[in-house]
């Protein structure tokens, strides 16, 4: 589905969006214009403080029903911590949140990611626009699902 | 000691007052020739990235009063041209590459590397779980061990890691904070055992606990407890290792956090006053530690912007330090730093274009008057560096002080209208943010109450928000962009690390004297909760009988729980 073409599924209720760094990982510049630029798009952001662990992040976003989690790490461990939040989404059933990524993520380890239904994957450099609009079209689809009607 | 309330106010009073009349001659000019040239530049905007507005041409008129007496000459107060009478003449900068990955041995070898290769000094990179005081083998771990630089757990990880490497010749810079007094307890044991006496051992450990807070956001404790230790590695080191600098006060993060320059300069700066205050209330004379506070400074893209940052904060130091704490010692008013090139600045795009912007940081921190240098490798936004990528930026720095004759004469640039109006700008600039934060009940409320993050998330925003438009430039990202880039080849840190650490973990656990762990764990926590005891000794101890780091965290974790930041954004 396009970003943009149903958004009468957020008319009562904006996108609601997790920003997460769930490893061992401070680097917060990012996350900070990240919450910055999605609360300006209009969605309302949470921002799961320090070192959360994976475990912390999926409670958080079942608790607050968000749309989409968005992880980002700069530390590497992508691979590791990213699938942490996925398996355990996976194991608690939940099909109706989304789960997108960033950071620095070499390009060889975005289609292995993607497998994991974890989306973006976005680098350094990306256009905020670019990340708005895949979140967008993101929360259309776990929103959808939310009121049963994907 | 100056009263401390009015002191920041009535300086900035009279950099305010400095005189801005102009010059007549300059007026004249801007009137009959440069009006009528127009050839495009209105309507375009001139701002460096503190946002300080840039005029065409700088004259001798943007240049109040004796600038003698405030530029003055390298070696003598205030120190702007430079610390040093020779500068580079006498002595190169040192050219310390930051490095650390993966396995000790791994690391060990690429230390030598450098070595061979000409770098001067070493320095030491650690992984996350190391930096928040983690243990290989924790869960949270997973992942993440010898990722971001070298996992250290015991003084075993620390013997491997300097193996073949005499502590009493080299020094080593270690980029640790909120364990840097663990670390440095087994740099000291290391140190011990290959025979060289604590007043040999020469180098530095980060350990500034307030930019922690304000950017890094590598914290273990709430700030008093990590502020006591810094304290006891301060009295610690003045007493028993007089060539250790225990503390380096940076600014690199807070700039690469989103930082401006000035808000770099100033937040720093102002940490910086903290430590004194605090030396002073250890009972300290400010003369006898003073000397040994060093700094470390960003060199971004904005080429004069930073130079006059790193002048201004010479003379900055130096003015307080004689004029509110009595320093008397030159040494103590001589802020001595090191510089690294912006990592920020690095596009993952078209990476081989990093060299140049390396480049250039690296000839501003040059010309900024720098005490060492590390260049950031091409690759680097995309991964820890490769060797080859490392020898290039080593490089880099060789051209520059052999080929290019920049370091042949003292501060180059002094003098220059331009550069010496930036400068009094930018110290005009830092004062007001020093008596805004005293207002704000001094540094560390100021972080407690989020007021200096939010500063920087604002400054950091609003930079990408002018990224976004196209009114700044990144090259290769937002201008001339490219489709489609081959991948570039790089360092890729295998499982193995992980595997090995965690089984030479094992080992040391189960070969070690576990009464002897025991009571030195006992003994140290009896130390901290007695504020008035100096921990390194205990601290030695306690890793001599390779407790883990996690071990000695655990004690303050439960003593003093951690700390939830305040909200930012």
């Amino acid at each position: 589905m396009a970003a943009g073409k149903n958004l009468s599924l957020f008319r009562d209720k904006p996108v609601k969006v997790l920003l997460a760094k769930p490893g061992i990982d401070g680097h917060d510049r990012g996350m900070f214009v990240l919450a910055k630029a999605f609360r300006d798009a209009g969605m309302d952001v949470l921002y799961a403080g320090l070192l959360p662990t994976p475990e912390e992040v999926v409670d958080t976003a079942i608790n607050e029903d968000v749309d989409v989690i968005a992880l980002s790490l700069l530390n590497g461990a992508h691979l590791v911590v990213f699938k942490k939040v996925a398996d355990l989404m996976k194991k608690r059933g939940i099909d109706d949140i989304a789960i997108v990524g960033g950071g620095t993520i070499p390009d060889a380890d975005r289609p292995k990611l993607e497998k994991l239904g974890i989306t973006g994957n976005y680098g350094p450099g990306t256009p905020l626009k670019t990340i708005i609009d895949h979140i967008m079209m993101r929360a259309e689809e776990a929103r959808s699902r939310k009121l049963g009607i994907a | 000691m100056v009263e401390p309330s009015s002191f920041w106010s009535e300086k900035l009073k009279k950099l305010e007052e400095r005189d801005k009349s102009g010059d007549p001659q300059y007026k004249k000019w801007k009137t009959e020739v440069l009006d009528l040239w127009n050839h495009g530049s209105e309507g375009k905007e001139f701002t460096n990235s503190s946002g300080i507005p840039i005029k065409e041409l700088y004259v001798p008129g943007d240049l109040d009063g004796d600038l003698n007496e405030r530029v003055g000459f390298p070696g003598t107060f205030p120190f702007t041209r430079g610390i040093y009478p020779d500068m580079y003449r006498g002595r190169l900068w040192t050219m310390r590459m930051f490095s650390g990955f993966g396995t000790p041995e791994d690391t060990n070898r690429r230390l030598k590397y450098l070595i061979q290769h000409g770098e001067s000094g070493l320095s030491i990179a650690f992984d996350m779980p190391t930096l928040y005081g983690y243990d290989c083998s924790n869960e949270r771990a997973e992942g993440e061990v010898g990722k971001c630089g070298v996992n250290v757990s015991t003084l075993k990880d620390m013997e491997v890691l300097f193996d073949g490497i005499d502590l009493g010749k080299v020094s080593t810079s270690m980029t640790i904070n909120a364990p840097a007094i663990v670390l440095l307890a087994m740099y000291m044991a290391v140190a011990k055992k290959q025979g060289v006496p604590l007043d040999r051992i020469s180098g530095t450990v980060q350990a500034d606990i307030l930019k922690e807070y304000i950017a890094q956001k590598e914290w273990i404790f709430p700030p008093e407890v990590h502020l006591r230790m810094i304290r006891d590695m301060m009295v610690f080191c003045t007493e028993n290792a007089p060539r250790w600098n225990y503390i380096s006060i940076s600014g690199y993060h807070i700039r690469e956090a989103g930082a401006s320059a000035v808000q770099e300069l100033a937040f720093t700066l102002a940490d910086g006053f903290h430590y004194v205050e605090m030396g002073l209330n250890a009972g300290l004379s400010v003369d006898a530690f003073a000397p040994r506070l060093s700094f470390f400074f960003n060199s971004s893209i904005n080429f004069f912007e930073e130079i006059a940052k790193m002048r201004a904060a010479r003379r900055i130091w130096a003015t307080v330090l004689k004029e509110k704490y009595g320093a008397r010692n030159q040494r103590s008013m001589m802020l001595k730093f090191h510089t690294q090139t912006s990592g920020y600045t690095l596009t993952w795009q078209q990476p081989l274009n990093n060299i140049i912007r390396t480049t250039i940081e690296a000839m501003a921190g040059v010309l900024g008057g720098t005490q060492s240098l590390h260049t950031n490798s091409y690759d680097e936004a995309w991964a820890l560096p490769s060797e080859k990528a490392v020898k290039v930026a080593l490089r880099t720095q060789q051209i520059i002080a052999e080929e290019s004759g920049i370091a042949d004469t003292v501060d180059p640039l002094g003098g220059s209208y331009y550069v010496e109006w930036l400068t009094d700008e930018m110290e005009r600039q830092a004062y007001s943010y020093f008596d805004r934060i005293e207002k704000a009940g001094g540094i560390l409320n100021a972080i407690k109450i989020g007021y200096i993050q939010k500063e920087i998330a604002n400054t950091s925003y609003k930079r990408q928000l002018r990224i976004e438009e196209g009114k700044e430039i990144m090259v290769g990202v937002n201008k001339y962009a490219e489709e489609n880039e081959p991948p570039i080849k790089i360092l890729r840190i295998s499982k193995k690390a992980q595997l090995s650490q965690r089984k030479r973990l094992s080992d040391v656990l189960a070969s070690r004297d576990q009464d002897k762990v025991r009571r030195s764990l006992e003994r140290l926590e009896d130390a901290m909760k007695d504020e008035s005891i100096n921990l390194m000794p205990y601290m030695i101890d306690a890793v001599e009988s390779y407790a883990t780091i996690e071990e000695i965290s655990n004690i303050g974790r439960r003593l003093y729980g951690g700390w939830k930041e305040p909200v930012i954004v």
